[in-house]
């Protein structure tokens, strides 16, 4: 069906009193819109829905999420991004722009005279309880000023356009505003799905807002003798809802993402717990909130923090942006004195207003809204997740009644807002067009010479349905890219810096916190291509009983349980239920397809997952992709198959995926501390998993004719079946068999090659020095090496009764010497910081 | 008069902390009822790095960092002072209690805006209609605000128990207004939470007693310590004190450290160390009059 964009709101049905963006009441479409209704009316709807589900693909692909992902497994909500943006005029723009600007340096000067001199406060202009009732105002911070030019360096505001035609302000973003990552993201996606609409449009281009504000932050102070200063993203982790945009800023930006527990102030400066040490770190971009940041002075339980950062910005020795009082500038009651304080500090009009606020400490002000309970919004002057806005029109007669005892007793923490219906947009729902309210966040940043510069475009959210009033201001949801409508086109910008500086060696660069992630990522990649490798023997065997007669097949699966459960360390089937036997088929599922069950499949994607989640900005699009690829076909419980057959072709292919994330990797990352980390990780598992199905497959001494089925799964569990049969060109015999899995250094699959690849990544990571002196590393892979070189395979195959003593004890040994290793790393690089506790006296 | 103030805090750790980091508001401010004449901030191992500023209300504030490992730390703050008398209000010379709200709220005067921010609940005080009726007696409309103040000083005095051990930091206002027992920090909450519940600007102070031995006997060493009292604004006057767990209005035995909305803002010590498992704290407050008292009164109570 194609589209009228003039039919999605007919004169009929446009209510009095409201605006549509894309239609005026007379259903003539508004000039800014003209491109993309000749653009609308030239498509069907198919279209439209061939575009959602190219963005959605896209969003995929990037990995784009919001929201929790939390340590109970919940996953994290793909990104949701709709079709058609939201078209700005460049008159409407110049006003938003101007305004915006106004309103930074507006509340720049604030902020600076709050923590400072606060003459707003003592002459009357601000009334003190609204600040100091107001969790984002921090006494600890008073006095403390950053050494740039503005104090707010990062804003944000929430806009809306209001029956009038002018566009008013809902929120203020100040203490770590977010949301231009998903801008950015918006904006590549949309011109890959969208891009003749987007080159017919001439739409501004985002990249030249991150050029100001890396300029802007290399400006800062730098410790003294470097030439620029070391920059880090402090984030709360990966269990926060916007952590994917911080690791997107991170690589984007090209700085360290850090957590509160990578830092240490010593000597009154911020250290990076590195690879490679401790380096010392000039700026920090905070998106901790600031009550978190330092349980020396603030919240004293935080775990997010770092114990003493205050008084290293008091010492002047590092910038934290944004400064830790700016929360209090989101304040929605100083929505109320804002205009005062225009005229008085600017003698100026507020360009963009914001809807009529009445702070309820202030007696008249309480007793006004009081009075028109009915008709107001009212809100808490927190952002608390406790007390949602309130809609007075909604309201019950009880509802009324108990929002005015909770404002009466705590009036200062309370403003009533007169409701202003904002305007709608024209939203893809799936099957057609329908309008609904949009906000569209505008974000600023301070340049080096302290004037602001916005993003030209911005992130562009819009209600849940077309009756809903509010738009969240949760970045969940729908959102929309925003276009600015530009006089020429312009050229496209690349984020790369023009006069190239040699980057820093990474392990100077790289928290020691990302390192352990690698080592992890790379040791739970391979565990699960072991596991899925052995499974996929099992099935095989259970499916297509692997050609044997009935006997030997039966023994043969027996073996193969009794190897799966061993070598992959497997936990109990359903602990609480131990009273009924549980078939092999079930067992096999379980550990296809149960994530809480230790040791299947599931669950090692799980922490695969979780390990290189948490380094999300190191990763490469192709990486990711792969990963993400595998995550989301195996980590998703409701589509588990009930029985075995149709797991062979998905364990092929996630073999195949797993074997090629380890392939990009090898060839896309350079061999930096990271990479030899996640190499060793990988390699200690990958000789651990060997040891591991030789003692569970191979110990037990059986029959000739039992062996030969066994030694066949080892070797094709292990990926070595075509390399000893065009090696050997006979049937498995014990001693060869390990020999080309023990002592092979050509076999990339043996425990032989993984020790000598060890040891080259060993001897390449920092702190390692080349001296007479081995450090402990050094030092267990010298005396591995040794023994395993000098293993007798004659005298490992020998038999006393049913078991192979002699290989046992030593596979034993090997296993517990990798063991060793691995905690010797553990102890040089990866940070284990203590957690801080708090003294009083 | 004149005194000499010892403040030993030991720390003791099972396992080494590794890294502290620590504030301490020790010294006695310099206030026109009181001057600082000397303070030395002792601490063993001596710190790495020190540096000292004064905070958003006012007080002394050192941080200090020790940046390897130690099973013990003590810090010794010594300090000598010169308390002055203060001159005494006349009870009527003080506007009516119940007008204290509006008039804060229609002045121009910046003191007065400053004041407006200890009306507010803080962390360790609550604003609570509850405290109101309970102090109703003693707030009739139109009484005098210094008056209606000292009745409520003497009014905690008697109701409540002075029970050291029976609350700790964390123990809340409400809970020592039902259970009608606590330490001098307790009865300053309330009193500060009672004062702000109707409209009256009040802060904590913390700082030092000097406590006489019972007659005939020697004072012991570290038996005082720090003390926690009130001060409430008075419109006309400015902030005066009040101990409500002595029953006095402060006058030449009360050393005054720190000021804040509560204990939060004022402890005299807070760290943050990693490492350093379960550590054991011992505090030795010594306040010994250089120049003795003119009226050697009997024993008081402080926090213990």
């Amino acid at each position: 069906m194609p589209i009228r964009p003039t039919d999605l709101l007919p004169p009929q049905d446009y209510r009095p009193g409201s605006w549509d963006e894309m239609v005026d009441p007379q259903g003539k479409v508004r000039p800014a819109w003209n491109t993309t209704a000749r653009w609308l009316a030239s498509h069907q709807t198919s279209d439209l829905e061939a575009a959602g589900t190219e963005i959605r693909r896209l969003l995929r692909e990037n990995g784009v999420t919001y929201s929790v992902h939390g340590a109970d497994g919940e996953d994290p909500r793909p990104w949701l991004l709709d079709p058609l943006p939201w078209l700005v005029s460049q008159d409407d723009w110049k006003t938003i722009e101007t305004g915006l600007i106004q309103r930074a340096e507006l509340l720049d000067a604030i902020l600076t005279d709050l923590y400072g001199d606060r003459s707003l406060v003592r002459e009357g202009w601000i009334p003190p309880e609204l600040i100091s009732a107001h969790r984002g105002y921090l006494h600890a911070c008073r006095g403390m000023k950053l050494p740039s030019k503005r104090q707010l360096i990062l804003a944000a505001a929430d806009l809306a356009r209001g029956p009038d035609g002018r566009m008013w302000v809902v929120n203020d973003r100040a203490q770590a505003p977010s949301g231009t990552g998903y801008a950015v993201e918006n904006r590549v996606v949309m011109t890959r799905s969208m891009p003749r609409l987007f080159h017919r449009n001439g739409v501004r281009r985002l990249a030249s807002f991150f050029h100001t504000l890396r300029d802007t932050l290399d400006a800062l102070p730098a410790l003294a003798g470097s030439r620029s200063p070391r920059i880090v993203i402090l984030t709360p982790g990966p269990q926060n809802e916007t952590y994917y945009e911080h690791a997107f800023l991170a690589s984007y930006l090209g700085y360290t993402l850090v957590q509160g527990d990578d830092l240490t102030v010593r000597d009154g400066r911020v250290w990076l717990a590195s690879l490679g040490g401790l380096e010392p770190v000039d700026v920090i971009i905070r998106r901790v909130d600031a009550w978190f940041c330092d349980p020396l002075e603030l919240k004293e339980d935080s775990q997010l923090g770092v114990p003493g950062l205050l008084e290293a910005i008091r010492q002047g020795q590092v910038t934290v942006v944004n400064h830790p009082g700016s929360g209090v500038l989101e304040n929605p009651g100083l929505m109320a004195f804002l205009p005062g304080i225009a005229r008085h500090l600017r003698s100026e009009d507020l360009i963009l207003p914001s809807a009529a606020t009445w702070w309820c400490g202030d007696r008249d002000a309480r007793e006004h809204v009081l009075a028109h309970l009915g008709e107001m919004v009212v809100k808490s002057i927190h952002r608390n997740p406790t007390f949602g806005t309130r809609f007075g029109p909604e309201l019950t007669k009880a509802q009324l009644a108990d929002l005015r005892q909770r404002i009466l007793a705590r009036p200062e923490a309370f403003v009533g807002q007169e409701q202003v219906g904002f305007s709608s947009l024209p939203v893809f729902n799936g099957s057609s067009l329908e309008p609904r309210r949009g906000v569209l966040r505008g974000f600023l940043t301070a340049a080096p010479d302290g004037s602001y510069v916005v993003m030209p475009g911005g992130l562009t959210r819009v209600a849940a349905t077309t009756e809903a009033k509010i738009v969240s201001s949760q970045l969940g949801g729908v959102s929309k890219d925003t276009w600015v409508l530009g006089s020429d086109a312009e050229p496209f910008v690349s984020l790369l810096r023009e006069s190239p500086e040699l980057a820093e060696p990474d392990a100077r660069t790289a928290p020691s916190r990302a390192g352990e992630n690698l080592f992890w990522t790379g040791r739970y990649a391979e565990r699960a291509e072991g596991t899925a490798r052995l499974l996929r023997r099992a099935v095989l065997a259970f499916v297509d009983d692997l050609g044997e007669d009935e006997n030997d097949a039966t023994r043969h699966r027996e073996i193969l349980m009794q190897g799966l459960l061993g070598a992959t360390n497997a936990g109990p089937f359903h602990p609480e239920e131990t009273t009924s036997a549980v078939s092999d088929e079930e067992e096999i599922l379980s550990m296809l397809a149960d994530p809480l069950r230790a040791g299947s499949l599931p669950s090692v994607l799980r922490s695969l997952r979780y390990s290189a989640f948490a380094v999300r900005d190191l990763w490469s699009p192709d990486s990711w992709r792969v990963i993400d690829t595998i995550l989301s076909d195996w980590t998703d419980p409701s589509s588990v198959p009930s029985h075995l057959e149709p797991f062979s072709a998905p364990l092929n292919r996630l073999i195949i995926d797993l074997t090629a994330l380890l392939g990009l990797n090898l060839e896309s990352m350079t061999r930096d501390a990271g990479w030899r980390l996640l190499d060793t990780g990988r390699r200690i598992e990958r000789a651990q998993f060997l040891i591991g199905v030789l003692r569970h497959f191979l110990v037990t001494a059986r029959s000739p004719r039992e062996e030969l089925l066994v030694m066949e799964s080892v070797l094709a569990a292990l990926d070595s079946l075509v390399t000893f049969r065009k090696r050997y060109r006979t049937a498995p015999r014990l001693e060869l068999v390990l020999e080309l899995l023990l002592l092979e250094p050509n076999n990339a699959r043996s425990l032989l090659y993984q020790i000598d690849r060890i040891a080259l990544n060993i001897d390449a990571l920092p702190r390692q020095p080349h001296a007479a002196r081995l450090t402990p590393e050094q030092r267990l892979l010298v005396e591995t090496g040794s023994r395993l070189r000098l293993a007798e395979i004659r005298r490992l195959t020998e038999r006393t009764d049913s078991s192979r003593r002699r290989l046992d004890v030593f596979l034993d040994h090997m296993s517990r010497s990798l063991a060793h290793l691995s905690d010797a790393l553990t102890l040089t690089y990866f940070r284990h910081a203590d957690r801080p506790r708090f003294l009083r006296g | 008069m004149l005194y000499h103030i010892r403040h030993q805090t030991t720390y003791r750790y099972e396992e080494p902390a590794n890294l502290g980091h620590n504030l301490a508001r020790l010294r006695p401010l310099d206030l026109p009822s009181q001057s600082c004449l000397e303070h030395k901030l002792h601490v063993s191992p001596t710190p790495d790095f020190r540096a000292t500023r004064i905070d958003g209300f006012g007080n002394h504030t050192e941080y200090f960092a020790i940046q390897r490992p130690h099973l013990e730390m003590v810090i010794t703050a010594e300090s000598r002072v010169e308390v002055l008398p203060q001159t005494q209000l006349l009870l009527e010379t003080c506007c009516a209690w119940d007008r204290v709200p509006a008039l804060l709220r229609a002045s121009r005067d910046p003191e007065h805006a400053d004041a407006r921010e200890f009306t507010l609940a803080s962390p360790y005080v609550p604003i609570s209609p509850e405290l109101a009726t309970w102090a109703a007696p003693d707030f009739k409309p139109g009484r005098p605000l210094h008056e209606a103040i000292l009745a409520l000083n003497s009014r905690i005095f008697t109701e409540f128990a002075f029970k050291p051990g029976f609350t700790d930091v964390t123990t809340s206002v409400d809970q020592v207004f039902r259970e009608k027992a606590g330490v001098c920090q307790d009865f300053a909450h309330l009193m500060i939470a009672t004062l702000r519940t109707l409209g009256i600007p009040a802060r904590y102070v913390s700082g030092y007693l000097e406590t006489l031995p019972p007659p005939g006997k020697p004072k012991l060493v570290g038996a005082d310590a720090s003390h926690a009292w009130v001060s409430a604004f008075i419109p006309s006057r400015g902030w005066a004190e009040f101990d409500p767990t002595n029953n006095t209005t402060p006058t030449l035995r009360h050393i005054v450290t720190a000021l804040g909305r509560d204990y939060g803002d004022v402890s005299p010590i807070r760290g943050v160390t990693t490492g350093g498992t379960s550590h054991q704290l011992k505090v030795a407050v010594d306040v010994t009059a250089i120049s003795p008292s003119p009226n050697p009164a009997t024993t008081a109570k402080v926090n213990s």
